[in-house]
């Protein structure tokens, strides 16, 4: 019998309306879309800063900003929203919140009121990040311009200001919202799968979830660790990080980056979990190699924790050690790439349908692969000594991550845009998008290797003339994938506005997970019954 | 008291009414519940946990570079050296100030020559230019950092505060070697020389930090 929390008594099956319904929800449907609303409103913020720093560099010179510092506070803006307030609210909040309880047959998340208080603080945290690029921070401007890495000294003493304090707490605010979001999911999954559902059956979005929610519940604390020593550091005279106390600013790097580098896998495995969805139900053939697959996954999750210091091989790192750190990277590329071969095992032989979310499924398989081929070459310490904070490593976790994530959220939208909001996008409206998508952030990414090899430095507002081509070129491809943004809200725009109801399960039999078995949308309550899993199918 | 007891009776049972009617059976429910609370309660004694070592991990980084030699951490010996070899080296010293005190610290001489595992002392002039007293330390490091822990000090003057009267001239010691195993070390089997490297820092929240800064107009200008 597997574990469930089945009860609800007779006053939870209220239907709350108007206000209270989204304000006070405590249904994972109507959180997981709260979440997907706010990453899509902050991914317009974020993206908008983009927009200003490719107008900028468009050209030599100066254009719209004042002066560099401007322009690394919209970096280092840019950079925290679309990581905190874009990319995991999307993947984790949206789509984990709506499909992780359908997926394993569960009538809700095993806190409500707590995923309830982790949507809110995520909105509170945003807002103090808004307010901090309002506040002063280095002398004489607005804002925080330490990019999002914030290493000491320049976030200590470089920026006298509240501004960073602001960015501080939104971080905590932000990883205290992540870590319950986590908790519950964490509790969710391991305890209230439906009878019949074991670990082995589970579907990938859930395995990826699953270890996602282990990563941020062991990372995120290190993060806040590490940043309220920044913030006594700056206000309390704390010397953590100060070297005329005794402190070390390298050791803020080593914290930082043992958080950071599992967060990056945090923001891509819920995508690999969808893509896996995605590629088995268009080519209607069950996803090859599962276990390896799931497993794939828990090996990124822990070689994730133990490779941190990739980032810095230009403090100093003996010899040895950066042997090392090039060895456990460059382990990673092989469960990465068990996961791309089997992807496209998935797909051979394979009856595949090109539908909207498959193109997108496959346009993060073939650009995912090269962010992470990329990776490869930057995890060699010789090579990174040449590449280190060039837009080569722009280029590179662009392609991970906008390329990656984003295609991943994409694809994941198009995919379940039917079963959530029970309308139909028409598939040429997300065909379209994908292919403005891919040619402009390819046009606008595939340039900055070029750049990066050649030298330009990141977070500079200015560059010699010789880096202007590429520079222009990229800033054409910005444009068109800022246009492609129309198109994906004109396609919403069409599925509201024709009321086309879409089938329960539009995707046919390709399509095995629970979510299929529903409506579309599904009901408020779903699984009051608890399904009783008894197949092999995942 | 006893409507106390009465009120809590009666409380209990009115939370047991909507129970009742179970519309399913309350112990598993019961159970998994608690199950959730445990899984849940773990993980959050897991985030405590990876919190604490976040903490944790500025003493015991201190602590690892001064026992591994990380990152050109020099050694802190006690009893000199046993075997002396004929490997020679040249000790090159560097001796920084930071903006914030108004101190000058000068080696006696820019550089030795040493014969690895031979102990060797250098006196380093440190002079308190303002008109007040100043506390301050200085932090120090090797480089090429691999020599860290093979670079043995036996005594020197940044390993405690010094305070210097006005205008003060202290000439303090630094007694060294370099241990004979370096020489079995194989990617640096043709490095002839080695930087030693202070830098002088005013002492946080020690006195007369306000009176100094007057003096100091260029600290933190331009940041």
């Amino acid at each position: 019998m597997a574990s469930t929390v089945t009860a609800h008594d007779g006053h939870e099956h209220a239907h709350p309306t108007g206000w209270r319904r989204w304000v006070l929800s405590t249904n994972h449907k109507d959180i997981g879309t709260l979440y997907l609303i706010f990453a899509l409103s902050a991914g317009l913020v974020g993206g908008a800063l983009s927009i200003l720093m490719r107008i900028e560099l468009q050209s030599p010179g100066l254009q719209i900003f004042a002066n560099g510092q401007l322009f690394n506070v919209v970096v280092t803006g840019h950079g925290l929203i679309m990581v905190f307030f874009v990319v995991m609210p999307a993947l984790i909040g949206g789509f984990g919140n709506w499909f992780i309880p359908i997926m394993i047959g569960a009538p809700d998340m095993a806190f409500p009121r707590l995923n309830n208080i982790s949507f809110w603080l995520l909105v509170a945290a945003f807002s103090l990040l808004v307010i901090s690029m309002f506040v002063p921070g280095a002398p004489g401007s607005l804002g925080f311009g330490g990019g999002w890495t914030a290493y000491p000294p320049l976030s200590t003493s470089g920026h006298p200001g509240p501004s960073f304090d602001f960015g501080i707490l939104a971080l905590h605010v932000a990883g205290a919202s992540s870590i319950l979001g986590a908790i519950n999911f964490i509790t969710t999954i391991l305890n209230m799968r439906a009878p019949g559902m074991t670990l082995h059956k589970m579907p990938l979005f859930a395995w990826g979830m699953l270890v996602t929610a282990f990563l941020l519940l062991i990372s995120l604390p290190v993060l806040a660790g590490a940043i309220t020593m920044l913030l006594t550091d700056r206000n309390f005279g704390t010397t953590f990080f100060d070297p005329s106390g005794g402190g070390d600013p390298v050791l803020y790097q080593h914290l930082f980056w043992f958080f950071g580098h599992p967060e990056v896998y945090i923001m891509i495995l819920p995508a690999f979990g969808v893509i896996s969805h995605i590629v088995s139900t268009f080519s209607r053939k069950p996803i090859f190699g599962y276990l390896g697959m799931a497993y794939a996954m828990v090996a990124i999750g822990v070689v994730g924790f133990i490779v941190w210091a990739h980032h810095m091989y230009t403090v100093g790192l003996s010899l040895d050690t950066q042997r090392y750190f090039v060895f456990a990277t460059m382990v990673i590329a092989v469960p990465t790439g068990i996961k791309i071969f089997s992807w496209i095992a998935t797909m051979w032989g394979g009856s595949i349908r090109f539908t909207a979310p498959m193109v997108w499924a496959i346009g993060f398989i073939f650009l995912f692969t090269v962010g992470g081929v990329t990776g490869v070459v930057l995890a060699n310490a010789g090579i990174d000594r040449e590449l280190h904070n060039t837009y080569y490593v722009i280029a590179h976790f662009h392609y991970v991550l906008s390329l990656g994530a984003v295609f991943g959220i994409f694809a994941a939208w198009y995919y379940w845009f039917p079963k959530m909001f029970g309308y139909v996008v028409p598939d040429w409206i997300g065909k379209l998008h994908f292919w403005l998508a891919f040619i402009g952030a390819n046009v606008l990414f595939f340039p900055m290797h070029f750049l990066g090899l050649a030298g330009m430095p990141r977070h500079y507002v200015d560059y010699p003339d010789a880096y202007h081509g590429w520079h222009f070129v990229a800033s054409m491809g910005s444009y068109i994938f800022a246009f492609s943004l129309v198109v994906f809200f004109y396609g919403v725009w069409v599925a509201y506005a024709r009321k086309e109801r879409a089938a329960d399960n539009p995707w046919g039999e390709g399509a095995t997970t629970l979510e299929w078995t529903l409506s579309s949308p599904p009901p408020y309550h779903q699984f009051e019954k608890l399904p009783r899993i008894t197949g092999d199918g995942h | 008291m006893s409507d106390d007891g009465v009120s809590g009776k009666v409380r209990q049972q009115a939370e047991e009414v909507p129970l009742a009617p179970a519309l399913h059976e309350p112990a598993p429910h019961e159970a998994a519940a608690r199950r959730a609370r445990s899984t849940a309660l773990i993980c959050v004694g897991v985030a405590a946990c990876m919190l604490g070592l976040a903490f944790a991990s500025v003493p015991l980084y201190r602590l690892f570079c001064q026992v591994t030699g990380f990152g050109g951490t020099p050694i802190a010996g006690v009893k000199s050296s046993g075997e002396v070899s004929d490997r020679r080296m040249v000790v090159r010293f560097d001796t920084n100030v930071s903006p914030s005190i108004p101190w000058r610290i000068v080696p006696e001489t820019p550089s030795v020559e040493v014969r690895l595992g031979e102990t060797q002392t250098v006196f380093f002039e440190l002079t308190n230019k303002s008109d007040k007293p100043v506390t301050g330390i200085a932090t120090y490091n090797v480089q090429p950092d691999q020599l860290g822990p093979y670079f043995v000090k036996l005594d020197c003057f940044c390993y405690e505060e010094q305070t210097l009267a006005p205008g003060e001239t202290i000439i303090a010691p630094v007694v060294f070697y370099i241990d004979a195993d370096f020489d079995d070390e194989r990617n640096y089997k043709s490095l002839d020389s080695v930087t030693l490297s202070y830098t002088m820092f005013q002492v946080k929240g020690g006195n007369q930090l306000s009176a100094v800064q007057p003096t100091n107009s260029t600290e933190r200008k331009g940041l």
